[in-house]
């Protein structure tokens, strides 16, 4: 559990040392979200009823651009290598970087872009809704762009090749994501499609550590 | 004891060394040697558990996996540039479950450098860096792939009295080296010869 934990609090170190990886996601969300009405216009119902769907697409591409982070770099220096070598698994290496991943990026991607909905004026009501769907939603987002970043980490300019990997794996966590918003808004209960993220969330997390690592030990040989 | 027997190994679909038989025993030094490319470097990787090997057995006593009981320091240095030298360390320390930061520190006379971003490092630097981290936990089995590149003379001699006390405690180390490590090899397996 110690070397668990030692992955963890490294890559938030270097995360917070490094920048990189937050701060332009936010801003990536950021320009998207002032764009949307300008190219679609100042209806403000319309772009009410938009905008659930909108921050849910910039959080998905957002956690995109920030996935070739996760293992380029530990592969790049032989850090990856060592780590292979000790007791503990390459899973549990790969799991302990997503959760670090969904810490650093994920997660308060997640908790801030439901705030910034306000410039396409999303619905009060459905703002915590939108905050709790995000957040275990994310995790899933995270999972699952480890799973990307693990297969392309040894090419170089991988970036796009992730974006075609990971974003078929994205549309479920995306139709129960914005489901859950949509059943609040219209008629319906939101608490199937919850649940539904839920299962999605725990499905990816168990996948993603076994997908990671032998992707990785493809690169190790 | 570390026994190989009749080990080979495929990169690519290419055979690049077959029927490797070697036993290192507890203070034993083997020194791989050889021409570039005959398969040095890949059988270290191989005995660190990069990757399996395409034929043969590889045994160590009182292991079940070698890479577990070995350090390897090889061509790349995994040093963070964004954390300091004492930060790389610690993060080692933590992940290898305990060890002391200090002797590392101080086994390549990296102290006055501790608090320093491993960004300011030189080559030999980084190097050193990299080294200490076989004297920050206990292993029977050092892996040593052209440890000398960018080192000093002062931290070839400091390498030489490392794994003098190593091999003095019983331990084991194979290294692949085209320079001197001042150490006396027990047994030399000329790879070059192997094709």
């Amino acid at each position: 559990m110690n070397s668990f934990t030692a992955i963890i609090k490294r890559d938030l170190l270097l995360a917070l040392r490094q920048g990189g990886g937050l701060g332009p996601a936010l801003g990536f969300i950021l320009a998207v979200l002032v764009l949307v009405p300008l190219s679609v216009g100042p209806d403000q119902n319309l772009l009410q009823r938009l905008a659930p769907g909108i921050i849910w697409l910039t959080l998905l591409l957002a956690v995109l651009l920030t996935a070739d982070r996760i293992f380029n770099q530990d592969l790049d220096d032989g850090s990856l290598e060592l780590m292979s070598m000790h007791r503990m698994s390459l899973e549990g290496v790969a799991f302990a970087k997503a959760i670090a991943h969904w810490l650093s990026v994920g997660l308060p991607l997640a908790i801030v872009s439901p705030f910034l909905g306000f410039l396409l004026n999303l619905d009060v009501a459905i703002l915590g809704v939108l905050l709790l769907s995000m957040v275990i939603g994310s995790l899933a987002l995270s999972m699952l762009a480890a799973i990307g970043g693990a297969v392309t980490s040894g090419l170089k300019r991988g970036g796009l090749l992730i974006t075609l990997l990971v974003l078929p794996l994205y549309v479920p966590v995306m139709i129960f994501g914005i489901s859950v918003t949509a059943s609040v808004m219209g008629p319906g209960r939101s608490l199937p499609s919850l649940l539904v993220l839920l299962a999605i969330t725990l499905v990816a997390t168990v996948i993603s550590p076994w997908a990671s690592a032998a992707a990785l030990r493809v690169y190790l040989k | 004891m570390l026994t190989a027997t009749d080990l080979a190994c495929d990169r690519g679909g290419r055979r690049v060394f077959q029927s490797v038989t070697f036993a290192v025993g507890s203070s034993d030094y083997l020194e791989l040697r050889g021409p570039n490319g005959t398969g040095k470097s890949s059988l270290l990787r191989l005995l660190a558990g990069f990757d399996a090997p395409a034929g043969g057995t590889l045994r160590l006593e009182g292991s079940e996996r070698v890479a577990e009981a070995a350090h390897y320091v090889g061509h790349l240095d995994a040093v963070k540039p964004a954390l300091t030298v004492r930060e790389n360390l610690s993060f080692w320390r933590e992940f290898l479950g305990g060890g002391d930061i200090h002797a590392a520190l101080d086994a390549f006379q990296l102290m006055p450098l501790a608090d320093d971003p491993a960004s300011l490092l030189s080559q030999g630097q980084r190097r050193r860096l990299a080294l200490s981290r076989i004297v920050l936990v206990q292993r029977p089995l050092w892996l040593l792939d052209e440890p000398t590149v960018g080192l000093d003379a002062a931290s070839l001699t400091r390498l030489g009295a490392l794994i003098a006390a190593h091999r003095a405690a019983g331990g084991m180390l194979i290294a692949a080296t085209h320079a001197d490590l001042t150490a006396q090899p027990t047994a030399i397996l000329n790879m070059g010869e192997l094709r």
